[in-house]
């Protein structure tokens, strides 16, 4: 660790600064007028199919992601995988959900979750609500994405003491919020290009050339102990490891394009017939997800885990070093430096989107709603940039100050809170039955009991529900929104003898092409 | 003549059975016990990993058909 790996970083610095440039020079990419907040928030809605699989994939597929999910089954094993199941459930979802939701917003030029519950509800405290879920559930999330670039800073040999430390990081943050300042969505979308070929590269690579130099897959497999090979077999009276594979990869699933950054890349698409094209094209990075877990058993053959020169490392940042040990095992110096850019680039591009999102959401749902009710355009487009800044310099306090573990854990209660949005957003996308103000109640129910979950759970993802003698252990998230729709449901007939006319800006055929 | 109605029907938000294979994808996944175990292994990969990396191809391939065969507007 205390040894500088001069070529590594010497590549990680050229590749960086390349996408700086990109970054820069995105402003005048399918130039449109940025003073528009559509044009910097959404990239004027003008990416085909092809920057689309791009952005989105660059978008989803965080470096957080290919850091987190092989160092998780590295240590905890077959569990690792609900990644796969979780990413081949959301195509279908994006498929047949996500072109309705982009023509309805294109029609009403929405920006945001907000924006379209606004409209479609009529209720300016239900769009509050769902703002505010958004912005916090996002705020974590890209705290993470720090975590990734960190790990791989931390990997090269670059240390420091105090506040040095934090010096790369500190820089890499500052080019990243002044090119989404300038540039907005087009910069992550042309970084997402090359950092995307980059992390296939490293991907495939991984998976052929480490495979070879550990003797075959057979020989990895047999290094890997049989309590972390497959799920364990549940008792009697309870679903076990299987309720909890299944549940965490459906709840995931569900909440995935409820989050501010999966609907920005969506929105940005410049037809509903290009997102379904994607909804196609996407599981290649889920493949290579799949691949990459896999990674973290060669991390186990390879015996990284026990190496005295990793040992530091292991000890900075947990398990997560476990990709970047094995890099540095396996891999020339001039290729670890590939992969680490791969994995630090593939942090800038969500954190960027995700602060662009956060910042349409404060901007259109809740400055324009709340305090400034008639922006000019160039006002509201300037807000959003300052925001996007503040939210990017919030997170970096974050990472600095508070340790990791507990944004790990605040982004795990993200997700139980996103997901909270579900009947309002996704199931208004086909329905108006649903009472706004049943779907706040819920919403606030499911919120409040899920954190609670958490809470009494330790902050670990899953709840052991006790029914009728039966114990099933699942996502807190999943469960919870099961009680959100429920409670909904039985509100809304009640609700709506007292309420007027439901108010509904949008019509049906604003839904589709 | 039938043609035209299931386009539109499937444009304003209508069911195709098409859409079964999206269904089916998710089926295939979703559920541990159907694949949980190690045997039989293709190239030293246990079952419960190919398996699960094979239907991310499918779900791929079954998604496109769904497209070519409910989108009117493709090209």
């Amino acid at each position: 660790m205390a040894e500088i790996n001069w070529t590594a970083l010497t590549i990680f610095i050229v590749l960086f600064a390349l996408i700086t440039f990109l970054g820069f020079a995105a402003a005048q990419w399918r130039k449109g007028d940025l003073d528009m907040l559509h044009e910097w928030g959404l990239g004027g809605r003008r990416f085909g199919t092809v920057v689309t699989w791009f952005l989105i994939g660059g978008d989803l597929y965080t470096a957080y992601t290919f850091i987190a999910v092989p160092a998780l089954a590295f240590g905890a094993g077959a569990i690792a995988f609900f990644a796969v199941p979780y990413t081949v459930i959301i195509y279908p979802i994006l498929f047949l959900v996500f072109p309705r939701l982009w023509y309805v917003c294109h029609k009403h030029n929405y920006i945001t979750a907000g924006d379209f519950v606004r409209g479609r509800y009529g209720n300016r405290w239900l769009a509050l609500a769902i703002t505010v879920t958004g912005i916090v559930a996002t705020m974590p999330y890209i705290a993470l994405q720090l975590v990734g670039l960190q790990v791989v800073i931390g990997a090269m040999g670059v240390s420091g003491t105090g506040y040095a430390a934090d010096l790369p990081l500190i820089i890499a943050f500052v080019i990243l919020a002044a090119f989404t300042y300038s540039s907005g969505l087009r910069a992550p979308a042309s970084i997402a290009i090359v950092k995307d070929i980059l992390i296939y590269v490293t991907a495939f690579a991984a998976v052929i050339v480490i495979p070879i130099q550990l003797g075959g897959f057979a020989k990895i497999f047999a290094a890997v102990p049989p309590a972390k090979m497959l799920l364990a077999v549940p008792g009697a009276n309870t679903t076990g490891a299987y309720g909890v594979y299944a549940t965490l990869a459906l709840g995931s699933a569900l909440a995935l394009f409820l989050y501010p950054h999966s609907l920005t890349g969506i929105l940005s698409a410049s037809s509903g017939h290009a997102i379904r094209r994607n909804a196609a094209m996407l599981p290649g990075y889920s493949f290579m997800l799949g691949l990459l877990a896999l990674v973290g058993f060669f991390a186990i053959a390879a015996g990284v885990g026990t190496a005295p020169e990793y040992a530091a490392g292991f000890k900075q940042f947990g398990n997560n070093f476990a990709i970047p040990a094995l890099f540095l095992h396996s891999f020339p110096s001039w290729f670890v430096g590939v992969a680490f850019a791969a994995v630090g680039i593939g942090a800038l591009v969500p954190a960027a989107i995700m602060s662009i999102a956060a910042a349409n959401l404060y901007t259109r749902n809740i400055h324009r709603e709340f305090i400034n009710k008639n922006p000019t355009d160039k006002e509201e487009a300037q807000m959003a940039k300052w925001v996007s800044l503040i939210v990017k310099l919030g997170a970096l306090i974050f990472i600095i100050f508070v340790p990791t573990p507990y944004a790990i854990q605040l982004q795990l209660l993200g997700g139980i809170w996103i997901i909270q949005t579900l009947p309002a957003v996704l199931l208004g996308v086909y329905t108006r039955w649903f009472n706004d103000w049943a779907l706040l109640i819920g919403w606030a129910v499911g919120t409040g009991v899920g954190t609670a979950m958490a809470v009494a759970m330790n902050y670990t993802p899953n709840y052991p529900l006790a029914f009728a003698g039966y114990t099933f252990t699942g996502y807190t998230a999943f469960y919870t929104v099961i009680l959100n729709l429920i409670v909904a449901m039985v509100l809304t007939p009640l609700f709506n003898r007292v309420s007027g006319k439901p108010v509904d800006a949008t019509v049906s055929a604003d839904y589709h092409a | 003549m039938s043609e035209g109605k299931t386009t539109r029907s499937i444009r304003q938000g209508g069911w195709s059975w098409w859409y079964l294979l999206l269904v089916i994808q998710a089926v295939a996944v979703i559920w541990p016990p159907f694949y949980n175990k190690a045997e039989p292994s293709w190239i030293g990969v246990p079952f419960f990993y190919w398996y699960q990396l094979m239907w991310v191809i499918l779900g791929a391939i079954f998604t496109a058909v769904v497209y070519f065969a409910t989108d009117s507007e493709h090209r």
